[in-house]
């Protein structure tokens, strides 16, 4: 498969990022590259193959659901942006020519 | 004091006898972090640091030494970037279970080592913080991600440093710096605090000039912790226990495929000498195959990016990290937070894990090479029913230029062809030196075990050092 110019301004949406023209230019061909190179692994025969996501040598783990003293309020707020009163502030969420 | 002369035994005799003190061997570091600037091996250095009172040299080897941090680990109260704008403000409010763990043995933390943006690359080249250099070469690059790590300890600014190994990051760099390097088995070290990147490969290790050394970290920061459910339960050994013995029936597997051609003959020559010695000590040389050593390279690079993508998320300008100016709603505040944020080569993987796990791509791209590596355990799996370690070099290369590789990402990704099926697979690895190339350049020697079988791949490791005494070498460029 051959990813488009449109593919990469989707995958880029997906992310939660954003390109100006020059960059998607400069991402389609590289991403291209990229997903040749993925390509190769099309030719390989995994029929009945599971698949491994993880190397663990443990199964679920469970513990007693105990509570302990962690942070304090203001440690948790000590890496936020933009904080007020003990909240974190976040701008407005709808856009302004939504509220007219 | 002079790092490159001592080790964490001499130190702490030194220590024990007051011919030194841990303030004197503290600002020993900071000189030579001064003296060697140019290198730019630290992000974040606290000047101010001092270390521990009371200290106890018979109980605790590390007692009062100096110990460098990858900038991914977090450190209470000293500022924690992953080398990311990002997160370039970032300070932790609590220690990764390593550091704890360091503390406690009552080393002294002080500073953060240069890297990678979160752990991806493979020549320290994409830091928020500029380029780290290569001390043998310094128009070289240093490997990464564990670049500052690896330059810190072999210009004698450190005697160990704590790095991270999700496709490579510490033995590659380790290679390429003159040092060893060692990734522990996955689940041997806890990742608690440690910034993800890849979480079914990332494991924390160490990197030291000389074996012992890392082995007496690894002693300290190994096993298991109620806050990583991931780390196995299994009892932790005195990993210097391996150390100091012969190799004398060791059964030494050399894949074909890591001697063939694609590998410079400079590199295949050093390592087999490193071979030609483990026969000559009465070890067993069995050449053996390991035929998916070729699709190794796009089987990890889907998977770790898709991990990446999705533990990447959390950067949204909310509760922490760089929030962007000027943004109208929430969505443009995670579009410009994380575009001006991220570095270009987070994206790249960013993007590719998003493709990788859409819909309609996430059984032919993430699933397959989910079923791919399987087929790579099982090659190692095999190997490892008639031999105890699995030899080679660690790059292909020696340490590349400045620039050469940095527009080319395929390019790039091939670097780490050699290192990234120990992750896979969540095995034991380490670099040792083997010695040097055509130009002059530290060549890497790599070693692979069973999985928490970390003794044989140690024991192998000390007998190179002790067989070739690569260790005595100073690098090169910091004559300059």
């Amino acid at each position: 498969m051959k990813l488009t110019r449109e593919d990469i301004a989707h995958i880029a949406t997906l992310s939660r990022l954003s390109f100006d023209d020059k960059e998607l230019d400069k991402f389609t061909k590289q991403m291209g590259e990229i997903i040749d190179m993925a390509n190769q692994l099309q030719a390989v025969d995994t029929k009945g193959v599971p698949a491994t996501t993880q190397v663990v040598d443990r199964d679920t783990v469970f513990r007693e659901d105990q509570p302990e003293k962690w942070q304090s309020r203001s440690e948790m707020l000590q890496n936020v942006p933009d904080s007020s009163n003990g909240f974190i502030k976040v701008p407005v969420i709808i856009d302004k020519d939504d509220n007219d | 004091m002079d790092y490159l002369t001592e080790n964490i035994d001499s130190l702490n005799q030194k220590l024990a006898a007051g011919t030194v003190s841990a303030d004197e061997l503290l600002q020993a570091s900071l000189d030579q972090i001064d003296e060697h600037k140019n290198l730019n091996a630290w992000i974040t250095v606290d000047k101010d640091a001092k270390p521990q009172t009371d200290l106890d040299f018979k109980a605790n080897k590390l007692a009062g030494i100096p110990i460098a941090v990858k900038d991914n680990i977090v450190t209470k109260g000293l500022r924690t970037t992953a080398a990311s704008h990002i997160l370039d403000n970032f300070m932790p409010v609590y220690d990764a279970t390593v550091v704890q763990r360091l503390r406690k043995a009552q080393a002294t933390i002080f500073g953060k080592t240069n890297m990678d943006e979160f752990a991806m690359g493979s020549s320290t080249e994409h830091s928020y913080f500029g380029l780290t250099r290569n001390p043998w070469e310094l128009n070289h690059v240093p490997g990464g991600s564990s670049g500052g790590s690896a330059a810190a300890v072999a210009s004698g600014q450190v005697v160990a440093a704590l790095g991270s190994d999700t496709g490579g990051s510490i033995r590659q760099p380790a290679a390429f710096n003159g040092i060893f390097g060692i990734k522990p088995t996955y689940g041997r070290v806890s990742r608690w605090g440690l910034i993800a990147f890849g979480s079914s490969l990332d494991q924390i290790g160490v990197l030291s000039k000389r074996v012992r050394d890392s082995a007496e970290v690894l002693n300290v920061i190994a096993g298991p912790d109620d806050h990583d459910a991931t780390v196995s339960e299994r009892p932790v050994p005195d990993f210097t226990a391996a150390l100091g013995k012969d190799v004398k029936g060791l059964r030494v597997a050399v894949p074909k495929e890591y001697m063939s051609d694609a590998v410079d003959a400079d590199v295949r020559q050093a390592v087999q000498k490193q071979i030609d010695a483990l026969k000559a000590a009465g070890a067993i040389i069995n050449e053996v195959t390991l035929p998916y050593t070729k699709y190794v390279v796009p089987t990890y690079y889907l998977i770790a990016s898709s991990e990446a993508s999705s533990n990447l998320q959390r950067y949204d300008g909310i509760r922490y990290g760089f929030r962007a100016k000027d943004t109208k709603n929430l969505m443009d505040v995670y579009l410009k937070s994380r575009s001006e944020g991220f570095g270009e080569e987070v994206k790249r993987r960013i993007m590719l894990g998003s493709f990788a796990l859409s819909a309609g791509y996430y059984d032919a791209y993430f699933m397959q090479a989910s079923r791919v590596r399987t087929l790579i355990c099982r090659d190692f799996d095999n190997i490892f029913k008639n031999n105890d370690v699995i030899v080679g070099p660690t790059t292909t290369t020696p340490a590349f230029k400045i620039g050469e590789e940095i527009q080319d990402p395929v390019k790039m990704y091939n670097n780490d062809i050699l290192t990234i099926s120990a992750n896979l697979a969540g095995l034991p690895a380490a670099s040792i030196p083997a010695g040097l190339s055509d130009e002059g350049l530290p060549v890497g020697f790599q070693i692979m075990g069973q999985r928490f079988d970390e003794a044989h791949v140690l024991q192998t490791a000390d007998f190179i050092e002790r067989s070739n005494k690569f260790y005595q070498q100073k690098p090169a460029g910091l004559e300059d």
